[in-house]
This record gives structure tokens, sequence and C-alpha cells, in this order.
């Protein structure tokens, strides 16, 4: 018996907070989406069974976020990706010093709170004569509102970048040096030794990365809430999850829907699980259990 | 270790290129901070504090920035503190404590980490709303608390493991509780743990925007993130000034932080965070 309470006082502060911000948001999102909550029904909303799914498919807009989510995780994924490959290889080939201070500027955005990174992009992106972009085109524009989808891919991509830049690193860091003396003595220059040595040693960690970002893009939309609003104009640059929270919390049309932004957000849960679970088989212990040991000077 | 290549100057300038629009936008907040205009990265006639009068007086009918800041504070240090104490004491139960379910919730803390908490905003909504912590520092405090959990479990894990166990052997055959082991003992030894995890949770949650921006209405528990979005709503889109200069102010603290603590940092940013 004393052993259980010893656990209930270690695991008690940890798991109610769990229980209460990540267990139950859990089941109401899921037993809200049967609902018709809304600002109007908000004192006796009914149970409606699947209707606010039928509805999300009949949605005249549906196909068009459908389409912009994809667009947005594809194009911001392959940024990520392809950068933070080139950023790990390149910091890594030049002198110690430098590489760091390279990957510590493209870290910067990391840190940053959203609303100054969003600012900074504003300021670079406003019109003639105050924009540096207006400035250096000679081309007058808000250049965020007329191309919103680069702005998007770039803001996010700039922040995202860093994360596989990093990884990509470390598993660089980590090659045994007799790989590349063995290359060497091959005759295989730098192209041959990052195509047949370094790039086949990060097959796990780009797998990761790739995994990992593709289901964090799916449901993140801070930046995209920040920079565009899901505009100009209808649409535009509208994701699955910043539609749902639209649905539940802006009066876009005068009435928040709870129950049918919870529809939309359910989904994002469920998927969110089924990748999640999918995690733990692919990488099982393998990768996260090495995670948390950082060595620290 | 990567071998050097003769072409790095080359390769240096290349990514200098690449880096450009990072070292303009904030070469662009610095100027405009201090410059009455700007044109471009061009300061136009000269050098002003005037933009920093929002540290004496209030903009229009926002609270005066000393709250803020001290909202702020109170956030940042708060979701660090209680994600440090929480994540430790489980992660101490879940490295050293044998019992059954023990894989299970080592599972449950994996899967809940790689899971986005984001699409659970409607339902955090309503759980604030049942505890009547909606529009409260406190409520939001705890619900940022509880996301960074697993995050933190998983690391403080990693510390306790490598605790040799003769060493809480012999602490428990010399009379001491568990309780008292991990405070004297344990604690200490993972100090470079905590103080990571800390550093790391409090710039992420000085940060943080979508939280406070749905889950708090009023402006008194504004954060400085509250504060500076109300600001880019409403002035004039050619006053760059203030908003330059506040989001200056903002970006200082976490500046400095990083720049303290980047050895460590890059690693625990590189370890398991969404991105």
């Amino acid at each position: 018996m004393r052993g259980f309470w010893v656990r209930l006082f270690f695991l008690g502060p940890a798991g109610v907070l769990v229980l209460l911000f990540f267990l139950l948001p859990v089941v109401l999102t899921l037993f809200l989406s049967l609902t018709d909550l809304s600002t109007v029904t908000f004192s006796q909303p009914r149970v409606v069974g699947l209707a606010n799914y039928l509805e999300l498919l009949r949605d005249p807009s549906f196909p068009l976020i459908l389409k912009n989510t994809l667009k947005y995780v594809a194009l911001t994924l392959a940024f990520n990706v392809f950068m933070g490959l080139f950023l790990a290889l390149s910091t890594n080939l030049l002198p110690d010093r430098l590489g760091e201070a390279f990957r510590a500027l493209w870290l910067l955005p990391r840190i940053t709170a959203s609303v100054v990174y969003v600012l900074i992009w504003q300021g670079i992106a406003a019109t003639a004569p105050y924009g540096l972009l207006s400035q250096v085109t000679g081309v007058s524009v808000n250049w965020i509102q007329q191309y919103p989808w680069a702005a998007v891919i770039l803001a996010n991509g700039f922040v995202g970048a860093s994360f596989g830049m990093l990884l990509f690193s470390a598993a660089i860091k980590a090659i045994p040096t007799e790989l590349f003396w063995a290359a060497a003595v091959d005759g295989a220059g730098i192209k041959a030794t990052v195509r047949y040595v370094v790039l086949p040693l990060l097959r796990w960690p780009i797998l990761f990365v790739t995994t990992y970002q593709t289901l964090s893009l799916l449901t993140s939309f801070e930046y995209i809430l920040l920079l565009t609003d899901g505009g100009p104009g209808f649409y535009t640059t509208e994701v699955w999850a910043l539609y749902a929270y639209h649905l539940a919390f802006s009066n876009y049309y005068g009435n928040a829907r709870f129950g049918l932004g919870a529809a939309m957000a359910a989904i994002l849960v469920l998927v969110g699980l089924l990748v999640s679970l999918l995690y733990l088989r692919l990488f099982n212990f393998r990768h996260l259990l090495e995670v948390p040991r950082i060595e620290v000077e | 270790m990567m071998p050097r290549t003769r072409f790095w100057p080359l390769l240096a300038f290349g990514l200098f290129v690449l880096s450009l629009p990072l070292l303009a936008g904030y070469l662009w907040l610095l100027v405009s901070a201090f410059s009455f205009q700007v044109h471009g990265l061009k300061p136009m006639g000269g050098l002003t504090l005037e933009h920093w009068r929002f540290l004496l007086e209030p903009i229009g009918q926002r609270p005066p920035i000393g709250r803020v800041l001290l909202n702020s504070f109170v956030y940042a240090l708060g979701v660090a503190f209680l994600v440090v104490l929480a994540s430790s004491m489980a992660a101490y139960a879940l490295s050293r404590l044998a019992f059954r379910g023990r894989g299970f919730y080592l599972g449950l803390v994996l899967v809940l980490h790689a899971f986005p908490a984001v699409s659970l905003l409607i339902g955090i909504f309503y759980v604030l709303q049942l505890l009547g912590l909606f529009d409260t520092l406190a409520g939001v405090i705890l619900v940022q608390a509880s996301l960074f959990l697993p995050l933190g479990i998983w690391l403080m894990k990693g510390f306790f493991d490598a605790i040799p166990w003769d060493l809480e052997r012999a602490a428990l055959v010399d009379g001491a509780s568990r309780w008292i082991f991990f405070l004297r003992i344990a604690l200490p030894l993972v100090r470079p743990g905590l103080f990571a995890l800390g550093t790391f949770v409090f710039i992420a949650a000085w940060g943080e925007f979508i939280l406070p921006y749905t889950l708090i209405v009023s402006s008194r528990a504004w954060t400085l993130a509250l504060y500076l979005q109300s600001l880019l709503g409403a002035v004039d889109l050619a006053d760059y000034g203030l908003v330059a200069a506040v989001g200056l102010f903002y970006l200082l603290p976490v500046l400095v932080l990083f720049l303290v603590g980047q050895r460590f940092l890059l690693t625990i940013y590189g370890g398991g965070v969404k991105g």
C-alpha cells in the first residue's frame, strides 16, 4: 500500500494535468462533434449524430480547403526537409565556428515569438517606400497580399527548416570518421561522399523528420493565422486546422459553430492519434528513447 | 566529422546568400525601432527613441506595459516551473519505481509527445469553461504546462535513468524516503536537465500566441504577444516604428537566454520538439 501512495504522489500532478488537458479534451472534441452546439444553441445543444460530418462533406468550400491543406503541407514539408538537409550538410563542411554561427542564425526564427516573426515579414513585404522587397525590386505592392502562398510557405519554412537541420546535423556528426577516410582512400570526392556515404546513413532521420513534420504541419496554423488569416479574398490560404479554428472561435458568420468546428478538429485528432501510434511502432523506442539524452557541459 | 572541402569559402558565401532574408529581417527590426522612418533598411530622418514611448505611457486604451510585461513573466515562469516540477516527479516515478502499467504510461507519454495538441483547442476551451478558469492567466498557464509535459517527462526520464542504482539503494538503506532521495539527491544530480528544460519551456511559453489569444479575453490578463498583436491590427501600417520597438522589446529576454544557453538549447531543439 505504501508503494501505491508513493506512486500516486509522484505521478499525481502530471497525471491530473494530462487527464484534464489532453484526455478530457479528446473525449469532449469527439462528443461536441456530434452536437449542434453554437452561439445560438449554447444553452440547449442537441445531439445530432453525424450531421456535422455530412455537412462538411456538402460544404462547397470543402474541396478548396482540402486542396489548400495538401498544398501547404506538401510544399512546406519539401522546403523544410531539403533546406534542413542542405543546411546540415553545408554547415558541417565549414569550419566549426562558422557552421555553428549559421545554425544559430537559422534557429533564431524558432525562438522568436510568432507575432514578432510575422511582424518582421510584414515590414519587409510592405509597399514602397517602406518595404525592403518593394525597394529592391522597384515594384510597389504588399508582397504578402500579392503572393500569399509564397509568403505562407516561406515564413513557415524558415522556421521549420531548423528542425531537420539540427537532427541531420547531429546524425552527420555521429558518422564514424573511419567511413570518411575509407571513402577518401577509395578516391571519392565530396559529392560522392555525400551521395554514397552520408545520405544513405541519414535515411532514418529523414524518414523521422518527414513523418513528424507532416503531422505537425497538418495541424498547425499559427503563422497562417497571423500572416494572412486564410485570405486574401475567399479562403485563398485557408487550411483544415485554420478552418476548424475559424468555425469554432471566430464570428465569421456572426455565429461561432463549435459543433461543426469540433467535427473538423475531431478528424484531425483521429488522424493525429493514428499517426502517433504509427510512430510508436515505426520508430519504436529506437529513436525516441535516445532523444532525451542530451549532453550538457 | 565530415572532411573539409577546399571550396568552403564558396559554400559559406552560398549559405550567406540563402540566409540574407533572415539577416535583413532582424536588421530591419533593429533599425525600425530606433529610426523615424525606414525605407527598405535605410533610416530616414535620423535616429529617435520616440517609438519607445510605450514604456512610459499607455498606447490608446491598452493596459500599461508594466502590467503586460509582468503577465508575460508570470506566464512563462509559471509554465516553466510547473513543467519542470511535474515532469521531473513523473519522470522519477517512471524511471525508478517498478509497478504494473509502467509500460503503458511510457507508451502514453510517447504517443502524447507526437500528438499535435493544437487540434484539441476546442475541447480545451470547454474544459476551462467547466473549471471556471476561462479568461484567466492561471487557466492558460495550466493548459500550456500540460502541453509541454510529454516532452518534459521524456527528457527528465533520460536524466534519472543515468543515476546509479547503488546511490539510491544506499540512501534508502540509510533510512531516507523516496521523496527525500528525490529532493535531496536525485534533483541536484539532474540539475543540468532541469535547467535545459526550464529554459526551453520558458522561451516557448514566452512566445506563445494561439493559447492566450484564444483563452484570454480581457486586457488585464494580456501577455506581450496579445499586446503586440493588438497594435499590429490597429496602428497605421506606415508607422512601423512603434510595433518594431515593442517587437524588439518583446524579443530581448529570449535573445539573452538564447545567447547564454545556446549550447544545450541547440541539442534540446534538435531532440524532440515539433516544428
